[in-house]
């Protein structure tokens, strides 16, 4: 029932999980009595109810996992036994293949430029959607959709959009006396031609930021209007701590995502060659062609290795960074 | 934002502006899909015409009927409704099921377990791709639907997270008494939580329909036969076979992703939830 109540509040009800969480901890937990058959039983039903997960972990994720670690340090080809190169696929990786540094550089700029860019771009696009005016509701509606928007029609839709000559934005531009360049067709426009169209498609974030912007005590905004605080000060001493926690998710959850960019590019350049220049070959373009092109799964394999140690490095990075930046409320979680 | 009686006038004109930064954000999320639909129904002829129409001449309704008859779209359009329907009742099940036992269960690991579950959303799903695809290829499953569907019954991470919380709202009491009479944990299960988080449940289904049906990645590693294509990597056929057709391509475009639209105006609610409930969790 209580669930029921929930879904009404929908808009105000962003982030009261912890709470919730804390209250029910405080539950008489310690009837522990004692390794009874009851507690055995319990255990037994508790394994049960998460086998599937269990089963998804070690044939989904980590087996695969322990697997391509292997097959890393072999030739193999699908069709060939495997054997061992020892760290061949490495040296050949950061010696040998000037491509794997392409596709490395195409993808931190994109992270580097995308995740900041939606980041702000949702924050801001929140505040103005926070703002308590009439028909806002409908106005969250249609800045959300492209959120929900996503594959194979929006990347026709985009290159469409993004032809140099009769596309919209192009002409947009010249409406503004702007000779807009040839965006997916000059290896210095591609990539932010797909940041533009990240941006274009940020809602999800921007959602997040709205919900936990609502949350905010309104008693905060008062206290701080008798003090004389305006509008951009009352932002940068409230509104921006209380929504740091949403702003270290989004970023933690983000760069992953930016890092694994790869179906934009794989639609938007032709058979998935990575555009002019190779200015859109990303890292996940370069290991599946690796992987499903010429089928050096070994190959495939250290790239993907290496890519979950980048890829942790930054996370880590970004959960050491947060202790210096992120507030919480009721402490430390 | 509360007015001030003498401050009136200046709310008048901050909200005017607010509502022109408002107007100005939805054209840009709204221009691009009227571009989409204007250009559907637009003949060569004018799709190459300088400067571009904003509005179609005439409406050429017959590229939607053409576009649909140059490939295989029916097809295509029921073997994607067939994935995504198992996609979405395997993920109802298998998801509030596991969510079941991190909620209710006290079993022992189950802190670190969870925490497990957590750590999974930081591995990028690219890391695992091609081990997948080799242990698919050696079971036989390339080329069917498998890969894309058993998934699917093994939970995900988000989901099973975003139901535990909905379940752990549900009054102790309620199982306790449900236990008392005699009901085991597979019924409770059934009988009394799956109605109770029935908002969550239609959140999870939508979610999962909606990632099913725009997911290209998996038909593209695993679906060679054209007859087994999903919409997504038809689309990406199609374009093969009309190029720079756009007048075609768009009305596929805006055909595939209508349902998309469609459901998102019915359960916005869901959709919003859903998205919401992704950033409960503070790390």
């Amino acid at each position: 029932m209580e669930s029921l109540q929930r879904e009404d509040r929908v808009e105000q009800r962003p982030l009261p999980l912890k709470k919730i969480e804390t209250t029910k901890n405080k539950k008489p937990n310690n009837k522990k009595r004692k390794p009874s058959k009851l507690a055995v039983r319990e255990n037994i039903w508790g394994y049960i109810f998460i086998a599937p997960w269990i089963i998804g972990l070690l044939g989904l994720t980590l087996g695969p996992l322990l697997f391509s670690l292997v097959t890393s340090f072999t030739d193999y080809n699908i069709t060939s036994q495997m054997n061992f190169i020892g760290f061949d696929n490495y040296i050949k990786m950061f010696t040998a293949d000037p491509l794997f540094w392409t596709s490395l550089y195409n993808t931190v700029y994109f992270v580097i430029f995308s995740v900041p860019l939606t980041t702000v771009g949702g924050i801001l696009v929140a505040l103005l959607l926070n703002q308590k005016i009439r028909g806002i509701k409908y106005f969250r509606t249609i800045i959300y959709l492209p959120a929900i928007l996503s594959g194979v029609a929006i990347y026709f839709l985009w290159m469409q959009l993004l032809s140099p000559s009769t596309g919209l934005v192009n002409t947009v531009l010249a409406w503004f006396g702007i000779d807009g360049p040839a965006w997916l067709f000059d290896p210095e426009w591609t990539k932010p031609a797909l940041i533009m169209m990240k941006l274009w498609g940020l809602g999800g974030g921007m959602l997040l930021y709205l919900a936990i912007m609502q949350n905010v005590p309104k008693e905060m905004y008062e206290a701080a209007e008798l003090d004389g605080a305006g509008g951009f000060r009352k932002f940068i001493h409230i509104t921006l701590p209380m929504i740091t926690p949403i702003i270290f998710f989004d970023l933690v959850t983000s760069t992953i995502g930016a890092f694994q960019i790869f179906q934009e590019a794989y639609v938007m350049t032709e058979n998935g060659d990575g555009g002019p220049s190779s200015s859109l070959l990303f890292y996940n373009l370069h290991m599946w062609n690796n992987a499903f092109e010429i089928f050096d799964m070994g190959y495939a394999s250290a790239m993907a290795w290496i890519l979950f140690l980048i890829v942790m490095v930054f996370t880590f990075i970004h959960f050491k960074v947060s202790k210096r930046w992120v507030y919480y409320e009721s402490g430390d979680e | 934002m509360e007015t001030y009686v003498g401050n009136k006038k200046k709310m008048r004109i901050k909200n005017f502006f607010i509502y022109i930064l408002l107007i100005g954000v939805s054209i840009i999320i709204l221009l691009p899909v009227w571009w989409m639909i204007s250009t559907s129904l637009k003949s060569p002829g004018e799709i190459a015409q300088y400067p571009p129409t904003f509005f179609p001449e005439s409406f050429q309704f017959s590229n939607y009927i053409e576009a649909w008859q140059t490939a295989p779209f029916t097809r295509w359009t029921l073997n994607t409704l067939f994935i995504a329907g198992i996609v979405t009742i395997g993920s109802v099940l298998a998801n509030s099921f596991i969510a079941y036992g991190f909620a209710v269960i006290r079993f022992k690991g189950k802190k670190i377990l969870f925490g497990l579950v957590m750590a999974t959303m930081l591995i990028p799903g690219f890391v695992t791709l091609v081990p997948q695809y080799i242990i698919f290829s050696k079971i036989g499953w390339v080329n069917t639907y498998l890969p894309l569907i058993v998934p699917a019954f093994l939970g995900s991470a988000f989901f099973i997270f975003l139901l535990r919380q909905f379940i752990r709202t549900i009054p102790r009491a309620m199982i306790d008494a449900a236990k008392i009479d005699g009901a085991n944990h597979f019924q409770i299960w059934w009988k009394i939580i799956l109605p109770l988080i029935k908002p969550a449940l239609i959140t999870v289904a939508i979610l999962a329909f909606n990632g099913s049906w725009n997911d290209l990645l998996g038909p593209l590693l695993y679906l060679t036969d054209e007859n087994l294509y999903t919409l997504q990597i038809g689309l990406q056929t199609f374009k093969g076979q009309v190029s720079t057709q756009w007048n075609y391509l768009m009305a596929m475009s805006t055909t595939v992703l209508l349902p998309m639209i469609l459901l998102f105006f019915f359960f916005q609610k869901h959709f919003i939830e859903g998205n919401n409930l992704s950033g409960g969790q503070k790390f």
